[in-house]
């Protein structure tokens, strides 16, 4: 079953064909990595199917429901929530607020309520904890839970981004390369998690990433892009041996 | 003693900082009660109480806006100019026709925080979608056009309803037995002195009620993800439009009901004195408290109302030290060695310290 359809979508800047027809399925429970030299439009790909960007031509369809040219709020109700390649949390509010914000169109209540202390109040925050202390609890960060999100450690940063996106209860979750920066033994376990929230949350994944032991370990298929148009898509033991992959990655 | 202290420690963070804060205003204003019983508060300062409330409102209601939505507003005293003129135009009116000044007191707060709310919104919708500078510098221009116009504005009553005017008095064509409310220039003058010291403080318990309620429940947190990242508060799916106009008409709002004090505590009100002066007073207050820390815009406020009244004696150096006073308390105020006396000298130790002795001394008996 087709989770993500996208057919031809492309934008340029200016002269600049950041993405040129990119065409991707993917379906449902899936894991699919994006990889790519440095510029190749990855990136771009994420904020086209986010509605950061919206694309000039092609149309992106989620779960088939039609999704293109919407608004980045518009499209995580209708079911992606994604990360950043640099981390962007919510600084100053507490590690659990930070997945609480994620909760914040399932679980809801008026201001007004939330101001007046009404019962509605008590019974949604009481629901709304219970909920973030089990997602973070997968992360394994439910002991960091009250302390502020930029006081944590870079790699469980990481992980609390992926948490918060995971709270907004997503189909497609799109990870913007979740193991830059860290050391092996942070991807290892990076590479857990991942196939944890996989099991746990019935979520397929499209991830962008340079580290080829994560991708080659935990991907069900690959996809190439290179200057912004496919170079090569299917199995990662095909892709990864492809000549033409080999040679835009490390050259003639 | 035990039970009590005990239940004081399993109650939430933030449950116990508000009664600590609610708390200490209470103290402050039943230590300030008796004084004025006892004759021993000099006028000076018993005329500066009601102030101190409504500046209190302002800085902790401006303290949303630019602490906690992280928005610059530099126009705060133009909502606190609609909600002045709407009560005490409210007031002015029903002030024959309703007896009970209690009824009509609250609803002027109502009416003139409504107004000042619905110009929040109003004006909010406009100038949001600007950030930073650009967002300051506008903001800015509403405060002034908001007091520009009303510094033209004639409002007459009479038997057929309400009559405005921009020119002058004449042009109202009001009936013979008509009254003109709002003079231009001159603004209303004889408005019911009905704000009092208790309701002001009143008013400023329930401000920060209002503010810090909101900041802990799920709007808060989506204006609080706004302010530390909107790109992504949009990846999880936060209107950010919605949000932002939120917390600036509930600020406006605010505003408004320190307005309506303003305008039940002096004879006159112009709306000359809600320039970009006050504004910028406001906006001291919350740098000076902390950016989000409401307690401390309130202490700020409290501190910098009293002060230039104390600075009098100084005549023409009075500004001048006070501006004086006010550099030294930014760069000290948060430098690290104070912060750090202020944790080991702070009243909630020397309270638990107490409470420990009390508790020891109990055992021992």
């Amino acid at each position: 079953m087709e989770m993500l359809s996208v057919k031809n979508i492309g934008i340029s800047f200016g002269g600049l064909h950041a993405v040129d027809s990119f065409s991707i399925t993917i379906n449902k429970g899936e894991l699919y990595g994006l990889i790519g030299p440095n510029g190749a439009g990855k990136t771009t790909v994420f904020n086209l199917l986010t509605g950061v960007y919206k694309p000039d031509i092609g149309q992106i369809f989620l779960d088939g429901e039609n999704i293109t040219g919407r608004s980045t709020i518009e499209i995580n109700k209708a079911g992606i929530a994604r990360t950043f390649q640099n981390i962007r949390l919510f600084k100053n509010m507490s590690v659990l607020d930070n997945v609480k914000c994620g909760l914040h169109n399932d679980y809801k209540y008026s201001s007004f309520s939330g101001i007046f202390r009404l019962p509605s109040y008590f019974k949604t925050e009481k629901i709304m904890n219970e909920r973030a202390y089990e997602i973070l609890e997968v992360f394994g960060l439910e002991k960091e839970a009250k302390i502020l999100s930029s006081n944590l450690p870079y790699g469980k940063q990481r992980k609390l981004e992926i948490a918060r996106a995971l709270a907004t209860n997503p189909k497609l979750l799109l990870l913007d390369e979740p193991a830059a920066g860290m050391n092996p033994s942070e991807t290892e376990e990076l590479m857990d998690t991942i196939s944890l929230v996989r099991k746990q949350y019935d979520v397929t994944i499209l991830l962008i990433e340079h580290d080829m032991k994560l991708v080659s370990g935990i991907c069900e298929k690959i996809f190439v892009l290179n200057f912004g148009i496919e170079l090569a898509n299917g199995l990662p033991q095909d892709v990864l041996n492809d000549p033409e992959v080999i040679k835009a990655y490390l050259g003639e | 003693m035990t039970t009590q202290f005990l239940n004081i420690k399993k109650l939430n963070k933030s449950t116990r900082y508000n009664i600590v804060t609610v708390g200490s205003i209470l103290i402050a204003y039943a230590i300030c009660m008796y004084m004025i019983n006892a004759g021993n508060m000099s006028n000076l300062l018993q005329n500066l109480l009601v102030a101190m409330c409504y500046y209190g409102i302002m800085a902790v209601s401006l303290n949303l806006t630019v602490g906690i939505l992280g928005q610059l507003s530099l126009g705060h005293a133009g909502f606190m100019c609609i909600g002045a003129f709407t009560g005490a135009f409210f007031s002015k009116i029903m002030i024959n026709t309703m007896d009970n000044v209690i009824i009509r007191f609250t609803l002027a707060i109502l009416i003139g925080a409504a107004m000042a709310g619905l110009f929040g919104v109003i004006i909010g919708i406009v100038v949001l979608r600007l950030r930073g500078d650009y967002l300051a510098i506008v903001t800015l221009a509403f405060g002034e056009i908001i007091k520009n116009v009303l510094n033209v504005l004639y409002i007459g009553y009479d038997s057929r309803g309400i009559h405005f005017s921009m020119k002058d008095t004449a042009s109202l064509n009001l009936e013979e037995g008509g009254m003109v409310i709002v003079k231009g220039a001159q603004g209303i003058s004889g408005t019911p002195r009905n704000a009092t010291f208790t309701i002001g403080v009143a008013l400023l318990i329930i401000t920060y009620l209002i503010i810090v309620n909101l900041v802990n429940s799920r709007s808060g947190r989506a204006i609080m993800a706004i302010r530390d990242n909107h790109i992504a508060a949009e990846s999880v799916g936060i209107d950010i439009t919605k949000y932002k106009i939120l917390a600036f008409s509930i600020s406006a709002a605010l505003a408004g009901v320190a307005g309506v004090l303003y305008s039940h505590n002096i004879a006159t009100v112009q709306s000359t004195k809600f320039g970009y002066n006050t504004s910028i007073l406001i906006l001291v207050f919350v740098v000076l408290g902390g950016m989000g820390n409401l307690r401390g815009s309130m202490i700020a406020a409290i501190l910098l109302t009293v002060l230039p009244e104390y600075l009098r004696f100084m005549r023409d150096y009075r500004m001048l030290i006070y501006a004086i006073v006010l550099i030294v308390m930014m760069i000290f105020n948060w430098a690290p060695i104070f912060i750090n006396w202020r944790k080991n000298h702070s009243l909630k130790d020397a309270f638990n310290n107490i409470l420990k002795k009390i508790v020891k001394a109990k055992k021992e008996a």
